[in-house]
């Protein structure tokens, strides 16, 4: 019988050591840049009442949606969080079904019926956009039961925050997933704030992945602003799941730069400390990185921004002449039109 | 011989169970999962053998998470299973409200169309057997107040054996109230009786002086109170709900345009109910045709008590039904 929760990291083998080349990086950084650059015009676009509703922005962790969901196949299925912008983007909704979701278009990706907090998109098993905290893990694992028990090597991969860890779905959802093996990978994105209160003013035990480890799963802590460390560790994670050894659970450690959404004062946190965090942009010290190791040049950035920027300008546009949905369809989609599936 | 006639000595949990196998069969998506449904053959001996037929990936014995389980039901249906989820109790259902309101009933809605959950969650519901107010529960109408799910209360064999698959055809989240009192329910069901519609009320007994509008538990008290209202006099009619959503408004409206009177009998409180609900669609669909105030006999707003003589004291009885029937008939039956 083992003393005391022992943490358990899936090995890795050197050859599995990302090597950083120059199209890598640059899909990182475009990637991580996207996410950015899609933040700033939503709040832009929050002021100028083009979006509405609640608006909770990403800027700060794109590292870990970029590096998580990199190291997923494009059939394998992602439950997320009501903070799913960036992760939508990395799985390849396209951006103007997104932006157009947010106007509450009927060109958007859940026909304006979601908005910011609820995107789905079955081609590319998406499953939400969960605006109930720690309310998609039930589903990851249930996307995960089915998977395994339709014999397929598929991973389900679910994200949530550190504040879904006080909630008692956490807790029956990593026994569930670990006493059936199901191949669910918990991405905990800890940026140390539940909406405002700090995870040590929450938790009695603030080290995350002591009570992953307690349900019997590899579960260890990475970087959350290095998306080299973040999707090292995500491949690492998924490829263990695949292999049919069960859960695992990686903890993102990692900030939110930005307010928890556009009516918060942010009273529970220091500017100081906020500015302290910015200093580990992970988009600004990925390029600074990259740029050292002579992978990317300035003008390899001017471009990628210039291609986001027209992409973002489109997407706009998309959005703007999107079409209301008739006022007569309000009631579809309660029930489905179908008859059978 | 005339096999079409052929019947079979069942009760009502057998009719559950068979209707269960049925679909395993039928259907290799389909599975079950809850608290004690394996080893044990279920709370109330529902799936009692089933795990030694189809084993225990089919038949899964849950933790004690009914969010996990229920939530995990919502994804393996999104994900191309067709789970039969049992909560032991309706009490229970209350620690998955989380994944049954704000998940199984919105997604559809939510993603525009695109997901479907084609999920069964069956679960006993009613008092009358001692249990006291944890577990005497009636809250079937308060899940009908949800759009998004289905709401079944099946009160015969016929359809605790026909709804199932129907239910489980359905692409949407469908809730199945199984009554406590109604397991050990015994009767003659067609050996070949099969899929029944799930959007459909029934009349039991047919009648032109009063609807005994009901579901579940308390449809075998309307029938018995109709029987003794008949022997004075007053022909009741009986209707059986079997669905509270989406609830059958036009038969609800058509039996009280022939019969003019209507008596609601709801095992749930009277507050903000199913009963209340009946009663105001009445009153906006057939105002002119009542001869006298809509009447429910509904259970005491109490914690349901353990003692017998209490318990029987809060639900709807057969005199109670009887009373509010002859105090708007009038005393010459």
């Amino acid at each position: 019988m083992r003393e005391a929760t022992e943490i358990r990291m899936v090995p890795q083998a050197d050859a599995q050591r990302l090597k950083l080349d120059r199209d890598h990086a640059l899909t990182l950084l475009r990637e991580m840049l996207r996410i950015r650059r899609f933040e700033e015009k939503s709040a832009e676009l929050y002021s100028a009442a083009k979006i509405r509703g609640f608006l909770h922005l990403y800027i700060g962790e794109e590292a870990v949606a970029v590096g998580g969901v990199r190291a997923l196949n494009p059939d394998d299925a992602m439950v997320a969080t009501y903070r799913e912008h960036g992760h939508a983007l990395v799985r390849g909704i396209s951006t103007a079904s997104i932006m157009a979701e947010m106007f509450g278009k009927q060109e958007g990706c859940s026909r304006g019926r979601g908005g910011s907090m609820h995107i789905f998109d079955t081609a590319t098993r998406f499953y939400g956009g969960n605006a109930i905290v720690g309310g998609g893990l039930p589903i990851a694992v249930g996307l995960a039961l089915a998977e395994k028990m339709q014999g397929t090597s598929r991973v389900t991969a679910c994200f949530f925050g550190e504040g879904a860890v006080a909630e008692g779905e956490f807790h029956e959802c990593m026994n569930l997933a670990a006493l059936w093996k199901l191949p669910v990978v918990f991405f905990c994105e800890n940026n140390l704030y539940a909406m405002g209160t700090a995870l040590s003013r929450s938790e009695s035990e603030t080290d995350l992945t002591l009570k992953a480890a307690s349900y019997e799963m590899p579960a260890w802590p990475v970087d959350g602003m290095d998306v080299i460390a973040c999707e090292e560790a995500a491949r690492r994670a998924v490829l263990s799941v695949r292999s049919g050894e069960g859960p695992c659970f990686v903890e993102f450690r990692t900030y939110r730069f930005r307010a928890h959404s556009m009516y918060d004062p942010q009273l529970y946190r220091t500017k100081q400390e906020v500015e302290e965090w910015k200093k580990r942009d992970p988009i600004a010290t990925f390029q600074a990185r990259a740029r050292e190791a002579g992978l990317i040049s300035a003008e390899d950035v001017d471009a990628i921004d210039h291609e986001i920027s027209t992409e973002i300008s489109r997407a706009v546009e998309f959005a703007e002449a999107g079409a209301w949905e008739p006022e007569q369809d309000l009631t579809r989609f309660v029930y489905s039109e179908k008859a059978h599936l | 011989m005339n096999t079409a006639a052929k019947t079979i000595r069942i009760t009502y949990r057998e009719a559950i169970k068979q209707a269960i196998r049925e679909a395993m069969q039928r259907d290799p998506r389909v599975f079950v999962m809850g608290e004690d449904v394996g080893r044990y053959g279920g709370c109330y001996a529902v799936t009692m053998g089933l795990l030694e037929e189809f084993g225990p990936e089919r038949i899964r014995d849950t933790p004690l998470s009914e969010s996990a389980f229920v939530g995990a039901g919502i994804g393996a249906a999104m994900g191309g299973m067709r789970p039969i989820v049992e909560i032991m109790t309706v009490n229970f259902s209350l620690l998955a409200l989380d994944q049954i309101v704000n998940n199984a009933a919105t997604i559809l809605h939510m993603s525009g169309g695109q997901i479907n959950i084609p999920l069964v969650i069956r679960m006993t519901t009613g008092a009358g057997r001692q249990l006291a107010a944890q577990h005497s529960h009636s809250l079937e109408g308060w899940y009908s107040h949800i759009p998004g799910i289905r709401v079944l209360t099946p009160a015969t064999l016929e359809d605790a054996r026909g709804m199932l698959w129907t239910a489980l055809q359905c692409p949407d989240p469908v809730l199945i109230f199984e009554h406590g009192t109604l397991y050990n329910m015994e009767g003659d069901l067609a050996a070949d009786a099969g899929a029944i519609e799930i959007d459909k009320a029934a009349i039991r007994r047919s009648g032109k002086d009063a609807s005994l509008i009901t579901y579940g538990g308390t449809l075998h008290k309307a029938l018995k109170a109709a029987e003794e209202l008949s022997a004075a006099g007053i022909d009741a009619e009986v209707i059986d709900l079997r669905t509270l959503r989406p609830l059958d408004t036009a038969a609800i409206l058509d039996s009280v345009t022939r019969t003019h009177r209507a008596v609601i009998i709801d095992e749930g409180w009277r507050s903000g109910s199913i009963s209340a609900e009946i009663s105001a669609r009445i009153m906006e669909g057939a105002f002119y045709e009542l001869d006298a105030p809509v009447a429910r006999v509904c259970s005491a707003e109490v914690p349901m008590p353990y003692a017998k003589h209490l318990e029987d004291a809060a639900l709807p009885s057969v005199p109670a039904i009887i009373s509010a029937v002859r105090g708007m008939v009038g005393e010459n039956g």
